[in-house]
């Protein structure tokens, strides 16, 4: 009876443990004392955490709380307006990201980024893999498609697509559109890959497939994903950041956050009681 | 000093945990007059009050699956989180603790019946205030659980030492009565189990306050709670 019991003990502390990791990681993105302006209005004021490696951190808040604008500044996407800074530091490798001198080309593909609407381009979906991989490496056909089958298989999309790959992406259905932007993301073999709400367009089922392609990508990436559906958030994230009014107003383990927060504004969004 | 929380976005949802909150404060209710009435009817030799109290134990045991249901049903369609979450998870267990408190106020009435056909021993003066200290604990742990106090929560669970001196007291009286008389041996052992029923019962209110502290604040009372029950360790010897 006793040795029945720890073994359905054992076993479920095994499933918890493999489900999440809390286990304290390094840092592979910290951000430190981060201010952004979108001209004269500060959008993020003093924010400093990290991305641990190969942990999920979920990012969740009101629109407009600045949780999108913090995914744009991690891999340099606001650099494309003018009128918009950041100051402050974002380290990789104890490199700030955020310098002029860091070339950006190369920065994104070290740190990918899926977009809330699938954005395939309008080609096969080989070339949708292909042509990212060919800014930056220099493959053999056969590398080539080696590389194409590998992103797609971790995108857990090659069952579906690999009859297929000479066919337009315009044809797959939204579900598979947007594992095909993520198998798109991490062919160029990126550390950190940025998800904003990469599941808003989708159906519940398509939904549960990239949240569960999130935990197995979170073995060889560093994820951060910012998604306003909380139960996402806490089926997914081994930490999730609380932003208000562009302020980090908590970061704890997913659940302590989901259990019992610390601060009353946190609690208040969480439980539904803001306004 | 109870939590003030601002409102649910979603009415419906927000009469749905007052509904939840209303129903454990009508259990809580029930269940403390159901210990107060078997104390009176032991104390009294009152046995039709005593069988009152064994017919309306299954009020309680229907509010339990109520509250069981509702909650089930809060949690399905509602996913709530942080201190929704524990509320309901609290409701819960409440729920079943009060239940177990129903039990045992129903054991003693059937009890008190039995004890009123013997004769009498000694005063009942212990069961009385061990009694209304386990009402009086009942009632605030479960005042502090509809009002979310955790401060009141905290003082029920180190109330219960108190309950246990009693209760200690009564046991060394009973055994030397059993032991002066064998003719009281029936009533006195009826005794014991009655006064048994009531520390437990002190002990459930305990843990509804545990459950409300965790509840209201989110994070758990230390592990040694306060305890004055001696009378597992407890010997009468003969007279020489």
């Amino acid at each position: 009876m006793a040795s029945a019991t720890t073994r359905i003990d054992t076993a479920a502390a095994a499933a918890a443990q493999a489900h999440r990791s809390t286990a304290p990681a390094e840092a592979r993105l910290e951000v430190r004392n981060l201010d952004f302006y979108y001209g004269a209005n500060k959008a993020l004021k003093n924010i400093n955490f990290s991305l641990p490696s190969r942990r999920v951190t979920g990012m969740i808040g009101p629109s407009g709380c600045g949780k999108s604008t913090l995914l744009r500044v991690l891999n340099r996407m606001y650099s494309l307006y003018p009128g918009q800074r950041a100051t402050g530091e974002v380290l990789m490798d104890g490199q700030n990201i955020l310098d002029d001198s860091i070339d950006i080309n190369a920065l994104r593909s070290r740190i990918g980024m899926v977009f809330q609407k699938p954005t395939p381009f309008p080609m096969t979906i080989y070339e949708n893999i292909a042509f990212g991989i060919r800014l930056h490496e220099k493959l053999s056909k056969t590398e080539m498609d080696e590389r194409v089958e590998w992103a797609l298989t971790r995108a857990a999309l090659w069952g579906e697509a690999k009859d297929r790959l000479n066919t337009s992406a315009m044809g797959l259905s939204g579900g598979q559109q947007q594992r095909l932007c993520i198998a798109r993301t991490i062919a160029v073999r990126p550390e950190v890959i940025l998800l904003d709400e990469p599941t808003s367009a989708l159906d519940p089922i398509s939904t549960l497939r990239i949240e569960e392609l999130i935990d197995e990508l979170k073995r060889d990436f560093t994820i951060a994903i910012v998604t306003h559906n909380m139960q996402q958030a806490a089926r997914c994230a081994d930490q999730v950041a609380f932003f208000y009014l562009g302020e980090l107003v908590e970061i704890a383990p997913a659940e302590d956050m989901f259990t019992a927060p610390k601060q009353p504004r946190t609690q208040d969004y969480i439980t539904g009681r803001f306004g | 000093m109870p939590i003030e929380q601002s409102e649910h976005i979603s009415r419906s949802f927000e009469e749905q945990l007052k509904k939840l909150r209303e129903m454990v404060a009508r259990m809580g209710g029930l269940a403390e007059r159901q210990v107060a009435d078997a104390a009176y009817a032991l104390i009294r030799r009152d046995t039709e009050l005593a069988a009152e109290v064994i017919g309306r134990d299954g009020e309680i045991d229907q509010l339990e699956r109520d509250i069981e249901s509702f909650s089930v049903r809060l949690l399905a369609l509602r996913q709530p989180m942080a201190s929704d979450l524990r509320f309901v998870i609290a409701a819960m267990k409440v729920s079943n603790a009060i239940e177990r408190i129903g039990d045992y106020a129903r054991n003693c009435a059937k009890r008190a019946v039995v004890i009123s056909q013997q004769p009498q021993i000694g005063g009942f003066q212990g069961f009385q205030y061990m009694s209304q200290l386990v009402q009086q604990n009942l009632k605030e742990a479960i005042d502090s659980l509809v009002n979310q106090d955790a401060a009141a929560a905290e003082r029920v669970w180190a109330a219960d030492a108190s309950v246990d001196e009693v209760y200690n007291g009564i046991f060394r009286e009973l055994l030397t009565h059993m032991m002066e008389d064998a003719r009281n041996i029936t009533a006195a052992t009826h005794l014991l189990f009655v006064a048994k029923n009531y520390e437990r019962i002190g002990d459930h209110a305990t843990n509804i306050a545990e459950t409300v502290f965790y509840a209201v604040r989110g994070g758990a009372l230390p592990e040694e709670r306060p305890k004055g029950d001696t009378s597992p360790f407890a010997v009468v010897r003969p007279p020489v």
